[in-house]
């Protein structure tokens, strides 16, 4: 199964005609948006990551060798990534820090991708720049992984977190999922949205008036036929019927009215009284760093998730490596490399 | 051929730039680089128009300008008509429609995009091209920008 989203509907250069030719004969592809993924793609990858959480250590990957290009910097999601890659066999090569590169020196991120791709089998790069991803997806002759750039994309924690919903709801069908905080900035709370959209959700939007969901993904939502609510105000009432209560972090810098952050920065904190009403199958996920927004004793309550959804992000990084470098599902099911 | 039609168009050979936003006239003049033109050239703005109320025309002489120019123009004066005369007669009206896709001619407003961080060309596409005020979005970034209001790459 190819899914090939990336040169649907552009012109192309000469080079991204040879890129396309070779991707399709080697079945890789970049991996820089879930937001066009359909249905059947991201049931798929999915089913994949399930795949590598029976078995997550293999040598599927022996002989590849990986770089990791993180012009900004990150804990989870590149100990993710390099851990990825070495549970699979692969090799990983790379920096953490910009400012141990040329980039330093002016070098142009064409040129540092040029030359990382004479090295590794496939790049995961985040950058703090928009839409980075995607232009090195176009210059780059290996595939392109996506692992943040900027406020845009973030389609390998949207892969985990879906993933996670997956894996404690049985689907991801027909679910109340709250999302809380941080609306009008948070990236994945965002990405969630456009990729829910085949599952017929709904949605509960969680925040203050500073920091709520923007128009553009409220017209998403009636565009696609989502149903969705707003809530200013946060307590166990609010969020009875949820099976899915995803945190996100109310951060000062993103308020122009420091009053207003004073007034709500305690408002938007999950306490462990406010779960006395919650659904058995109700989960409570966060993209993480988490600050003060879950108070430390909700850790030990049955609907805490968040911690075991960043070790999910271990095995659908495992799927997106195996994915762009043109490992099929069926291939994963018939390794002969666990170890 | 109407006698105000002859009007406008009464050069021998050239092209005549019609309907454009009077406001957009001197624009459309800069972005046609009709200052560096040395045949004979007639700017008029401020033409009563029924479509536009007021508008502009640009007559210039002995000038054929290629699809990639007047792509340009779609982007500032999205509903121009480019009549191409030939011996006093106009022998074709190009009408200026926007195309599906804006490569190299329009800079995106997001300063953190990576169009406004690498030597690289600008990608729009053009979001419901048929709407009175049709929107870019970037395809790097996804922002998406009002056409009245973007600014050209230089």
């Amino acid at each position: 199964m190819t899914f090939g989203r990336n040169f649907g509907k552009k012109c192309l250069t000469l080079h991204q005609i040879v890129k396309k030719a070779y991707f399709s004969i080697m079945k890789e592809q970049d991996f820089v948006t879930i937001a066009d993924l359909s249905k059947e793609e991201i049931m798929y990858l999915l089913e994949m990551a399930k795949e590598f959480e029976l078995h997550p250590n293999r040598e599927i990957l022996k002989g590849r060798v990986v770089a990791t290009l993180f012009f900004e910097p990150s804990t989870r999601t590149r100990l993710s990534f390099e851990t990825a890659a070495n549970r699979l066999g692969a090799r990983v090569i790379g920096f953490s820090d910009a400012k141990v590169t040329s980039a330093t020196k002016g070098e142009t991120l064409k040129d540092t991708i040029l030359m990382v791709s004479n090295y590794a089998d496939v790049i995961v790069m985040r950058h703090h720049i928009e839409g980075a991803a995607q232009y090195a997806s176009e210059i780059a002759p290996v595939p392109i992984v996506n692992a943040g750039d900027g406020a845009h994309m973030h389609p390998s924690q949207c892969l985990l977190d879906l993933y996670s919903i997956y894996k404690t709801q049985g689907t991801l069908d027909n679910l109340n999922i709250y999302l809380v905080g941080d609306l009008k900035y948070g990236r994945t709370v965002h990405s969630l949205i456009t990729a829910m959209r085949h599952f017929n959700p709904t949605f509960h939007f969680v925040a203050p008036k500073e920091l709520a969901m923007p128009d553009e993904y409220k017209t998403y939502c009636k565009d696609h036929g989502i149903t969705f609510e707003e809530h200013t105000d946060f307590n166990e009432e609010v969020i009875k019927d949820a099976d899915i209560l995803y945190m996100t972090r109310v951060q000062k810098e993103r308020f122009s009215d420091l009053m207003e952050y004073e007034r709500v920065k305690n408002v938007y904190i999950l306490k462990r009284d406010m779960l006395c009403k919650a659904k058995d199958n109700m989960r409570i996920l966060h993209p993480l760093p988490r600050v003060n927004e879950i108070a430390y004793d909700v850790d030990d309550d049955p609907h805490a998730y968040y911690i075991q959804q960043a070790g999910n992000g271990l095995f659908a990084r495992e799927a997106i490596f195996c994915h762009t470098l043109g490992i099929t599902l069926e291939d994963v099911r018939n390794d002969k490399t666990i170890i | 051929m109407s006698k105000k039609e002859r009007i406008v168009a009464a050069i021998e050979n050239g092209t005549v730039i019609d309907h454009i936003p009077a406001e957009k006239t001197y624009e459309v003049a800069n972005l046609l680089k009709i200052s560096e033109i040395d045949t004979p050239v007639t700017i008029g703005s401020n033409y009563i128009s029924k479509k536009l109320g007021k508008k502009g025309i640009i007559k210039v002489e002995d000038k054929y300008f290629s699809d990639a120019e007047i792509s340009q123009l779609s982007v500032v004066a999205h509903r121009v008509v480019l009549n191409i005369i030939h011996d006093y007669e106009v022998v074709e009206k190009k009408t200026v429609t926007l195309p599906d896709r804006l490569l190299g001619i329009v800079k995106c407003n997001n300063p953190k995009c990576i169009t406004n961080n690498e030597p690289m060309s600008t990608y729009f596409t053009v979001v419901d091209k048929l709407s009175p005020h049709p929107e870019l979005r970037c395809r790097y970034c996804d922002k998406v920008q009002d056409i009245d209001k973007v600014e050209l790459c230089k």
